[in-house]
């Protein structure tokens, strides 16, 4: 089968608040990016996947596509994105794959609303109960985890103080400042056992990722070294908290990190590096856990240890995470970038020599997850 | 202020909402398993073979909660306010604000004995669950 290499990955040039830019204007603007990363132009891309308006995208940027993907689960479908755009690559049905995200969350310029329909599950059985937003919608789960491990408010403060020594040495970090566990505990309450500093920040921003085969790579006049997508994974699980199988445990993270690492033919020893996408700061600890790095109830020590942190056994999110590098609502793409940048080796808080990075995303409310592996290629 | 949110049933949960205006609180159990499930669905999750209603007990424990300092439309003069999980003796979890309990995490202790009550609100009736002991 075909290898599927990345071979573009940008970022808008300026993240978190963003006035003067719509979405689609940061959509165009990292595409762009990526694309020169390749020596590629508009006319080159014939398949085109986002959850922003993939038809108003195409029209804007003047791409004809022969092959789209829609496909809308939260913040990570990006991850979906990649894994589908691998099989219509492999398949004949696309050569250059362009993957887009975009969103205006904090200035909301050219920014969808949300509708939250009432015959909706999620309008008939959460919303009554006063859950609207991600903070209430997504944290609910996490005192049943952290009561059966016998954990409190200031061991969930911990992962955003390890995260802190990765989003210290990134200058694009939205909240750069070195934590500790007493400064997550100060901040402001938000839902109860969640402080705002355990709470991603809502911002501006977007990127894009350039997708196509190996074979093709190897003619084109490449900035960076092509990253091998080399497993993927997709999950999915429920509509809403209260109805996970298990409230201390993601079964879509479970299934969809295990195929990827399948697929990709790794062990956990493999992996070099390892981004979990961390909307609130419970989402690392479940990850963690459910593929499998850590035994049961065993991830806040092993995040305490330094094991995470820089010069740690195990990098994770090293560009500061959703929690402190930015979050514009669905995060997938940035966990994918740094991801990317990384086994480039050109990431602001660089690890030494990493052959293979893993990455978890979440979608919705633990509703889906997906999972891919990247790696140099030779 | 904005109401509080109400439910806008469908014809597979038109049941649920029936019952719950006659404070009575019944869930679909799949007919080859027994299980019981929630929310209410078309067919069986378990087998995708057909559901009965039942009328189930109302006892439950507390298995999460959180407290939000931000209010969702209708909770503005209540925040922070307790949103909880209920795991019915029967299996399912529900949602609820536990009625009469105040929103301090040192007195809610996961695992404690919950029992129904509902909350009328518009048209309808939204099950809640209370502290066993609170009466």
């Amino acid at each position: 089968m075909k290898e599927i290499v990345i071979v573009g990955a940008a970022e808008t040039k300026r993240l978190g608040i963003i006035p003067d830019q719509s979405v689609m204007g940061m959509a165009v603007e990292s595409t762009l990016s990526a694309l020169s990363q390749a020596g590629l132009r508009i006319t080159d891309v014939d398949g085109v996947a986002g959850v922003l308006p993939v038809v108003d995208f195409a029209f804007t940027l003047g791409i004809k596509p022969r092959w789209i993907d829609s496909t809308m689960v939260g913040g990570c479908s990006n991850m979906f994105h990649i894994r589908h755009a691998m099989a219509a690559i492999q398949t004949g049905r696309a050569d250059t794959v362009v993957i887009v995200h975009a969103e205006s969350a904090r200035s909301r310029q050219g920014s969808p609303s949300y509708a939250r329909e009432p015959a909706s599950l999620m309008g008939q059985f959460e919303l009554p109960y006063g859950l609207l937003m991600p903070d209430t919608r997504l944290t609910l789960p996490a005192m049943a985890y952290l009561d059966k491990y016998g954990l409190g408010e200031a061991d969930l403060a911990e992962v955003p103080v390890a995260q802190s020594r990765w989003a210290n040495r990134n200058p694009r970090a939205f909240r750069p400042e070195l934590l500790t566990v007493d400064d997550v505990l100060a901040s402001p309450m938000i839902s109860w056992p969640f402080h705002k500093l355990e709470c991603c920040p809502v911002n501006d921003g977007g990127g894009a990722l350039v997708l196509t085969s190996l074979e093709r790579a190897r003619d084109l006049n490449l900035t960076y070294r092509p990253v091998r997508i080399a497993g993927s994974g997709e999950a999915v699980e429920t509509p809403g908290t209260p109805f996970m199988e298990d409230l201390t445990s993601s079964r879509a993270f479970r299934d969809a990190s295990a195929e990827a690492m399948r697929a990709a033919g790794i062990t956990h020893a493999d992996v070099d590096h390892l981004m979990i996408y961390d909307p609130f700061a419970h989402t690392p600890l479940y990850g963690l856990e459910d593929m499998g790095f850590v035994e049961r109830g065993g991830a806040v020590d092993f995040i305490r240890s330094g094991a995470t942190g820089p010069g740690g056994s195990l990098p994770m999110n090293t560009n500061g995470g959703g929690l402190l590098y930015v979050h514009t609502g669905m995060y997938g793409m940035y966990a994918l970038q740094e991801a990317v940048r990384q086994v480039q080796g050109r990431a602001a808080a660089q690890v030494a020599d990493v052959t293979t990075s893993l990455v978890l995303g979440l979608g919705g409310m633990f509703a889906a997850a997906g999972s891919v592996v990247l790696q140099k290629s030779n | 202020m904005p109401a509080k949110s109400l439910p806008q049933p469908t014809p597979e949960t038109a049941m649920f909402w029936t019952k719950a205006k006659q404070h009575e609180l019944w869930l679909q159990k799949c007919e080859e398993t027994g299980k019981f499930f929630f929310p209410p669905r078309p067919a069986s999750p378990f087998t995708g073979g057909p559901a009965v209603w039942e009328r189930v007990s109302g006892r439950a424990r507390l298995v999460s909660f959180n407290i939000p300092h931000r209010a969702a439309p209708g909770f503005e003069g209540e925040a922070p306010y307790i949103v909880a999980i209920a795991a019915l003796d029967e299996g399912p979890n529900m949602l609820t604000n536990l009625p009469g309990a105040a929103p301090d995490p040192t007195t809610l202790k996961i695992g404690a004995r919950l029992e129904l009550t509902f909350e009328d609100r518009g048209d309808f009736s939204i099950p809640q669950f209370r502290l066993a002991d609170s009466q």
